[in-house]
């Protein structure tokens, strides 16, 4: 690419752009004017994003961190880790022969706040969380989001939402240890747990204040993208990242209330004195005089947020690799309605689907057939999208580049998880395998190791639009094979620990005859674990050596890729754009078309050309 | 010191590797961009290629090497009658799964090598092809159709709860922090009532209602001991957060509830020692059970059924294990009249009995069959022992200093009524005793009124009273020494004896 290209297309915004007088600002932007403002309690978009992502970055290496810490556990349970006495203090317990041990309530520690930090922090905020904010303005052609400054509160939010966890870490009883869904009772009752105490009361103040973030967040993506495309960007002509950070949004502002309100009555239970949750409960030496409530309302409640948060995890992901495949395979994605009608089912379907989760909760087992049959119908649309990514590979001319390798190894972690629930969204399965790492190595692969998948695609793809350089492809493709077959050598073989039978969430297996005698593997997945965890050190080291080291990007629009965000200026301002606005002539997805390696959106139609039917 | 040199040959590993990137850097720079853009293009697609051939290489691997570990493909197979329900949906979608995996791998990972990048290579222009979108919405929707259809089928199946008057075991399981308490009903085949106010720690575990007679001869066992083929309806229930009741051989799981009890309903189909005979064939379960120690007994005689808990409970949730045995119908009889009922043997007349001093219904019964039997052995004409002919009427009742009879007393007396009617001839003495406490003339006069009340009794139930003398002897003849209240209970009695039939 040369700069006579990047003048063509600057000739192009000022022929046919929008203009909304920006460049009259001579200034710029008011709102920039020094280093708080342009970096910290920034309102641009792109700062934003990058705010997101470091506070991501940072949680992913704390939640992964915790996750060696109780593998070492459980593969090796006699081996002492007295080492992380300087760090853990007295979780770990010394015995006279100097071997230490975890504490069993800090191993449901750190179980808890590895699931709660990944699926909250990293994979809600640091993924939705950062391309949400940095593709959308871009890729519509606007100029920021509808409200920066919601906007910014929805980052100084989630910021204060971690401080709170963070800070829970450190409490002398522990944070909350109850696992992520935080079922009361056990997550209601101090006396039952000691991480049901302060910790549990700081979990949800930080998820209340995170719910407010995702709320704030969401309401903006989803103003933006319907009121502030650009001229000629009709919603059919968007790139599939738009309408899954569309779709996202809607479905995180129409199930995010209902945790809360969950929570809230939850927090009414804990300290004034209610029975939402609590009924014929002795503990801890005491019958407990409030009655009434039932520990399943909560689990409706949890899930009703708890399963469209799985698709608030995996769609952004989807739409990234969707765009990214469809770029370096330089072939228009195949099916592009039938991909947004199945974004939109799968939405859709996800509402009606929460109660498998609760198959052998004690829920009427009629109510299950209605579950089980919207959840396996969840199979088709995704079927359709898996299909649909493997077509857009044949007859294109692949970039195996480490965004287009992730892209790949997402597809492939997709197929796999996904195909595991289908057995577990069969309830009759489910009455085995619920409960037991059958179930930990599907979601961890569907929702856990796909959807990192798709975030690192994302950063590798647009970290020279974030940072105008590029991230090092060798490190990156060292990062990818490592962590593709680290990810199956960890969770492929728990696939055979669920299949005998072995549940979940337990700290040691040989005090039953039928979970121990797989010490062999368990031993095989932590080291896996701890290899693959190395690997995400080595992602890490790449990301911030690049952002200051790596190769500069020397032309706007360096894949040759088709949206409006590599019509900008490398170097980018708030705005966006320094002059007009590009208006949209054409659909995100011409490659190829007429032999024509890609038309940019900006483009008109050349002379006969018709609009790509798509 | 190790861990400092741990730590610096890390820190060493990732300036090495930074290193090496930096390089491969400056070589791509020099060699050019399309060349680089080919060569990682042909090196990664060959290495997803391979990638592809050993992923599917270490699947069939671990499928043969655990089969035998796994549920439904070795000897672990499910020892219930819904099991094999299980896990034959569970093939039937392994089945579909495995075909959906494997050509979705091919496909994908030989895409990305057939059409990787060359330069100039034309790439086809192909939005949308509707009819393939179709085919490919159409078959996993067909798929879809058949797995919930037959998973609903078994689903509904194996929930059903028992139907009113079905035959079957109820048991009750209870979890707390961090134990199982499994209770059995007794003879009377039902639990009795419990309230969680109740429950006192080490002496009523369960918050068992003592008023409530099928309380009183429910038992609590270490393990849970079934019969074979014979249909168990366990009733789950949580006392402080949540459990959850797993049986992982039976194919049995359902979270335990404080407040809302739940239910599993399955038929054990194989006794520990017939399961023990299947793994005994497999290698796996050939080596000592213990492998620390090599003359430990093997790991098939080892083998037990486990009860474990499934739902997060806190710190001790992995150590909440029962042991599950499954026995013979006979055997089980058996064991069923070795366990005692915790309210006869830990409860009955301490402070927690409501009934402390008193007859309760269970004793009158055993009673009640006692009298008949002993009875039946003095009007046997065959038997000689007049001893026998003289009945001692150990559950008549009277209110205490009173000769009214109470309401306890019916049953004997019912039991003599019918005697009489059964036997027209029959005529007998009813005689009261007391014990040496108090004034002697006022326990004379008391033994021949509560006497005499006997005979009133069956007089109003219709008998003749002439068949009928009574007499009261007071303390003068005592059949145990008085000096221990024991024996002056067994003085305070009725006498029956036969005098002709």
């Amino acid at each position: 690419m040369s700069s006579v290209h990047h003048q063509e297309q600057d000739q192009l915004i000022e022929k046919y752009g929008y203009d909304d007088h920006f460049h009259e600002h001579h200034e710029g932007d008011k709102f920039q004017f020094n280093f708080l403002t342009k970096y910290i309690f920034s309102m641009d978009h792109k700062i934003i994003a990058r705010q997101f992502l470091f506070t991501g970055i940072f949680w992913a290496i704390i939640g992964s961190a915790m996750s060696i810490i109780f593998r070492l556990q459980l593969g090796f349970p006699d081996a002492s880790i007295a080492w992380l006495k300087p760090l853990l203090g007295k979780w770990i317990v010394l015995n006279d022969a100097g071997v230490g041990t975890l504490e069993p309530e800090f191993y449901y520690a750190l179980v808890t706040m590895h699931g709660t930090i990944i699926v909250f922090f990293v994979l809600t905020a640091g993924l939705s969380g950062t391309f949400s904010n940095f593709l959308i303005p871009l890729q519509i052609g606007a100029r920021d989001m509808a409200s920066p400054f919601l906007n910014m509160l929805s980052y100084w939010f989630f910021f204060l939402s971690s401080v709170v966890m963070f800070y829970s870490l450190f409490l002398s009883t522990g944070p909350f240890s109850g696992g992520w869904t935080a079922y009361p009772p056990l997550s209601a009752l101090p006396q039952a747990s000691i991480g049901s105490g302060a910790g549990m009361t700081l979990w949800l103040v930080s998820l209340a204040l995170f719910v407010v973030s995702v709320l704030l967040g969401g309401m903006n993506y989803i103003t933006t993208v319907l009121n502030l495309r650009t001229k000629g960007m009709s919603l059919w002509r968007m790139p599939l990242t738009i309408w899954a950070f569309l779709v996202t949004a809607i479905i995180g502002l129409l199930s995010f209330p209902v945790l809360f309100s969950g929570f809230l009555l939850l927090i009414f239970d804990r300290s004034m004195g209610t029975s939402f949750y609590l009924s014929d409960i002795f503990v801890n030496g005491m019958a407990l005089d409030r009655i009434g409530g039932s520990p399943i309302l909560y689990q409706h409640i949890f899930w009703f947020l708890g399963h469209p948060e799985v698709y608030i995890i995996i769609l952004p992901a989807m739409g990234i690799v969707s765009e990214v495949l469809s770029v370096h395979a330089r072939k228009p994605i195949f099916g592009y309605r039938a991909m947004v009608y199945s974004i939109l089912a799968i939405a859709f379907l996800s509402f009606i689907v929460w109660a498998h989760h609760m198959f052998m909760s004690g829920v009427n087992p009629f109510l299950s057939n209605f579950f089980v049959v919207f959840t396996l119908i969840i199979a088709v649309p995704s079927a359709v999208k898996v299909f649909n990514w493997i077509s857009t590979l044949y007859g294109g001319n692949i970039r195996l580049n480490t965004p287009m390798l992730f892209c790949i190894g997402f597809i492939s972690m997709f197929i796999s998880g996904g195909l595991t629930g289908i057995f577990l969204g069969n309830s009759a399965i489910d009455i085995q395998q619920h409960d037991t790492y059958f179930v930990v190595a599907h979601f961890h692969i569907v929702m856990g190791v796909a959807a990192f998948f798709g975030m690192f695609a994302g950063v590798y793809n647009w970290f020279p639009k974030m940072f105008g350089r590029y991230m090092n492809d060798t490190l990156g493709k060292i990062h990818f094979w490592v962590t593709l077959i680290g990810a199956y050598a960890i969770f492929g073989p728990m696939h055979f620990l669920g299949m005998a039978g072995v549940p979940r969430r337990y700290y040691l297996f040989d005090k039953f005859d039928a979970f121990s005698g797989f010490d062999t593997m368990n031993k095989f997945i932590t080291i896996a674990a701890i290899i693959s965890f190395f690997a995400q050190i080595v992602f890490v080291i790449n990301f911030f050596w690049s952002m200051y080291k790596g190769k500069r990007v020397t032309s706007q629009n360096p894949y040759g890729s088709n949206s409006l965000e590599w019509t900008t200026p490398i170097d980018a301002g708030h705005g966006n754009w320094p002059g007009k606005i590009p208006t949209v002539q054409r659909w995100s997805y011409d490659y190829g078309k007429d032999g024509i390696e890609f038309t940019q959106q900006h483009v008109p139609l050349r002379e006969g050309e018709t609009p790509s039917d798509h | 010191m190790t861990s400092l040199i741990i730590i610096l040959s890390v820190i060493l590993l990732f300036v090495v590797l930074i290193q090496i990137a930096k390089i491969y850097e400056i070589a791509e720079e020099i060699k050019g961009e399309e060349y680089s853009e080919i060569t990682s293009a042909d090196s990664n697609s060959k290495g997803l290629l391979i990638f592809c051939v050993v992923f599917f290489a270490s699947f069939i691997w671990g499928c043969l090497y655990y089969a035998n570990y796994m549920l439904g493909y070795g000897p672990l197979k499910s020892a219930s009658a819904h099991g094999g329900a299980i896990d034959s949906m569970f093939n039937v979608t392994a089945f579909f799964t495995i075909i959906v995996f494997v050509i979705c791998h091919i496909a994908l990972f030989w895409f990305a090598y057939q059409f990787r990048y060359r330069p100039g290579r034309k790439t086809l222009f192909i939005p949308h092809n509707d009819k393939l979108e179709l085919i490919w919405t159409g078959v996993p929707a067909f798929v879809m159709v058949i797995l919930v259809v037959k998973g609903l089928i078994a689903w509904n199946e194996i929930m059903a709860d028992t139907k009113k008057g079905e035959e079957h075991i109820s048991i009750e399981a209870t979890a707390w922090q961090f134990a199982w308490n499994l209770r059995y009903p007794g003879a009377d085949s039902e639990l009795g009532v419990k309230d969680f106010r109740l429950i006192k720690p080490g002496i009523n575990e369960l918050g068992q209602d003592w008023n409530d007679e099928r309380n009183l001869d429910d038992f609590n066992a270490d393990e849970l001991v079934l019969p074979k083929g014979k249909k168990v309806r366990i009733s789950i229930v949580a006392r402080d957060v949540l459990h959850a009741f797993y049986l992982p051989h039976f194919r049995v799981k359902m979270d335990a509830v404080p407040g809302i009890p739940t239910y599993f309903v399955f038929t054990p189909t194989k006794t520990t020692e017939e399961f023990r005979q299947e793994l005994k064939k497999y290698k796996e379960y050939q080596g000592p059970s213990d492998p620390s120690d090599p003359n430990s007994p093997p790991k098939w005689k080892a083998f037990n059924y486990e009860l474990a808990c499934a739902e997060l409970c806190g710190k001790g949730h992995y150590s909440m294990r029962r042991l599950v045995k499954v026995v013979s119908p006979e055997e089980y009889e058996k064991w069923l009249t070795t366990q005692k009922s915790y309210y006869l043997s830990s409860i009955r007349n301490t402070e927690e009995d409501p009934f402390k001093g008193k007859p309760i219904g269970i004793e009158l019964k055993s009673e009640a069959i006692k009298l008949e039997s002993a009875l039946a052995k003095a009007l046997d004409t065959s038997n000689t022992n007049l001893a026998d002919r003289t009945l001692n009427l150990n559950n008549i009742y009277f209110e205490t200093g009173s000769a009214t009879l109470s309401k306890e007393s019916e049953m004997a007396l019912n039991i003599l009524k019918n005697a009489f009617e059964k036997y027209p001839k029959l005529k007998v003495e009813i005689s009261g005793h007391s014990d040496n406490v108090g004034d002697a003339n006022v326990n004379l006069i008391l033994s021949q009124q509560r006497a005499a009340a006997v005979k009133t009794y069956l007089k109003n139930n219709g008998i003749d009273e002439s068949k009928i003398s009574t007499n009261g002897y007071g303390m003068s003849k005592p059949i145990e020494s008085n000096e221990k209240e024991e024996g002056r209970a067994k003085n305070r009695r009725i006498e029956f004896k036969i005098l002709s039939f």
